[in-house]
């Protein structure tokens, strides 16, 4: 039997909804071991969180009320606190920057190995085995963690958020812990980038743009229609991202987010090792590009051998013909 | 100001692609690869670098020391450290295979006691295991504040303001050293870094420096010490271990290659199903 904390991930007072993957992995745990699962909002605004929270079937929902920026420094002593007082047998959120940042910390206040990252988890046999990608996602490796206590990061790609149960959860105010290095550090500010597009990390349809674009006015009036016709996000290389053509949130690989999309249209992106771990889990992949033996035929089911700048308007017009827009 | 860089070896980042797993499925080979710097590790090192020269007259003060685990071979990946610009190295002697973050943050902390660096500077994570842990058990084990996904640090006297490349943005940290810092890659950017002595004139490449020749024979004389973990009090044993590896299945089916939009939208609509 095995308890499960997740850690929620909050953003300017409101649940981010990739903790519904961390969510799913708990769910599965609980389950497989005849646990339950709790969830700890921590931040500011977790009232709201709380709520947001209710429906998904947790036995509690926590909350640590902590005003002033995200430090790791800060929260870290109070989910450990949390994690030893309650005996749950993991600690796991999401493997965004977020959950990345912070439960490497609270590994190391309970001593706790670390499996990040995760792609899946078995509990046959009630030993619970982690399957997660390495080398880029080019080897997976299944483990085990010895110590009472594990501490697990979740990739949001390979865990479906998790769907409402019905019930409604009610929420339990958990002691701040005051602990923690955070004399020598401040939070200055967080600058976020606003987008009426859908979360690069969840859509199900990516359009991402490399360097061949030439420009960020191009990215803007060739590939943006695109996006908008198939009513995805837009994701870019690496390349891209570097030349200023689009902000760097936007990149797709290992340094940037892991997408797994049904549908990732890769327009002008060679396709390096670092930008394939990030989005070969996508069902669907077509590239376009007009060297049929750039390196994303390695991943891509169909390749469209032309200039982008031809194919990219056509092909918005063809979308927008189908999926009855414009 | 001393800065301790963590290095770690890698089979050929390139070319991860070529990684093969043992018939029994219990290791990872990396066959004929060579072995090369942990890419985010040479980028933490260029960092080290650009803050304690002056970039343009090339000066350098303060001390940047290298520390790695492994087989005695890693020594070969030290000395390309020490060629691109670190004074001295320690080695710990230790069987790759048998760390895991938790043993790897404890020697590092058993370094920093020993070593007193004002500032730890690693790759935000290795590009084999991609576990990203290390740097932040080790501020935790330190009581260290710390700052990851670092694209951007600006010393200035004792404190540190760092860019953060997270999700949602940029969020930017101040830090009072002792710190321990992990950089993403934008950290390699002409302006990412800067120290107050370089001038503001002053653009580097987009990209860590070439090790010269002069760089080499500097490095073969180079200080560099070889102990054990047991030497440094480090006796605990891995607590992840894995049981077995695999490749990932292969994508279904070749690539099709098409001529026309016309032709693809027909296939995704009729074939993938996914318009």
């Amino acid at each position: 039997m095995t308890d499960v904390l997740v850690v929620a991930e909050l953003l300017e007072g409101q649940l981010r909804r990739n903790t519904l993957s961390a969510v799913a992995f708990a769910k599965k745990v609980a389950e497989g071991t005849g646990g339950s699962f709790d969830v700890l909002a921590i931040g500011e605004g977790t009232e709201a969180a709380a709520a947001s929270l209710a429906p998904f079937g947790a036995r509690s929902i926590l909350t640590a009320e902590i005003e002033g920026g995200y430090l790791a420094e800060k929260y870290a002593p109070t989910v450990a606190e949390l994690a030893k007082s309650r005996s749950y047998g993991v600690v796991a959120a999401t493997a965004s920057t977020y959950g990345k940042d912070l439960l490497p910390r609270v590994a190391a206040r309970l001593d706790a190995g670390v499996a990040s990252d995760i792609a899946g988890v078995s509990t046959e046999g009630g030993t619970l085995t982690y399957r997660r990608p390495m080398y880029a996602g080019n080897v997976y490796g299944h483990c085990t963690i010895s110590t009472d206590v594990h501490v697990v990061t979740v990739r949001q790609s390979e865990f479906e958020p998790a769907e409402e149960s019905g019930g409604f959860t009610s929420s339990e105010a958990v002691e701040v812990s005051s602990e923690g290095a955070t004399d020598r550090i401040e939070f200055v500010s967080l600058v976020a980038q606003k987008s009426e597009r859908p979360e690069l990390s969840d859509a199900s349809v990516v359009v991402s743009g490399g360097r061949a674009l030439k420009s960020a006015e191009n990215f803007h009036t060739v590939l943006e229609p695109l996006v908008d016709a198939f009513g995805a996000a837009m994701g870019a290389s690496r390349a891209a991202c570097d030349a200023g053509y689009v902000p760097n949130d936007l990149q797709v690989g290992q340094t940037g987010k892991v997408v797994a999309p049904k549908l990732y249209v890769a327009v002008g992106i060679s396709g390096a090792i670092q930008h394939l771990a990030g989005m070969k889990g996508s069902k669907v992949i077509v590239a376009i590009n007009n060297n049929k033996e750039a390196p994303i035929a390695s991943v891509a089911d169909y390749f469209l051998v032309a200039d982008l700048f031809k194919a990219v308007p056509e092909l918005t017009a063809e979308v927008n013909k189908v999926r009855g827009a414009g | 100001m001393k800065i301790l860089v963590p290095v770690k070896r890698v089979a050929d980042p390139n070319n991860a692609n070529k990684m093969k797993v043992s018939a029994d499925g219990k290791q990872v080979v990396s066959g004929d690869l060579p072995w090369a710097i942990n890419p985010f590790d040479e980028y933490a090192l260029e960092a080290a670098l650009r803050l304690l020269e002056n970039g343009a007259s090339g000066e350098r003060s303060g001390e940047i020391v290298i520390v790695s685990l492994g087989v005695d071979d890693v020594q070969t990946t030290m000395r390309q450290a020490l060629a691109m610009g670190a004074d001295r190295g320690i080695h710990l002697k230790a069987d790759e295979s048998a760390l895991d973050s938790l043993v790897v943050a404890k020697a590092l902390k058993a370094v920093v006691d020993a070593e007193k660096p004002d500032l730890v500077l690693m790759g935000k994570q290795a590009v084999d295991g991609d576990s990203n842990t290390a740097g932040q058990m080790l501020a935790e084990l330190a009581g260290w504040p710390m700052a990851t996904f670092a694209m951007s640090i600006g010393l200035e006297g004792n404190t540190l303001t760092v860019g953060r490349e997270v999700d949602t943005g940029v969020l930017t940290l101040k830090v009072t050293l002792p710190a321990v810092v992990t950089v993403d890659l934008r950290i390699v950017q002409s302006k990412a870094v800067t120290n107050g002595v370089t001038p503001a004139s002053h653009a580097y490449p987009d990209d860590i420096r070439h090790i010269s020749v002069k760089g080499i024979m500097a490095a073969k004389k180079k200080p560099l010490e070889s102990k054990s973990l047991a030497d440094i009090g480090v006796t605990q044993a891995a607590t992840v271990t894995y049981s077995k590896f695999e490749l990932p299945a292969a994508r279904t089916g070749n690539t099709r290659y098409v001529e026309s939009v016309s032709e693809l939208v027909k296939l995704l609509q009729t074939q993938a199903k996914v318009l």
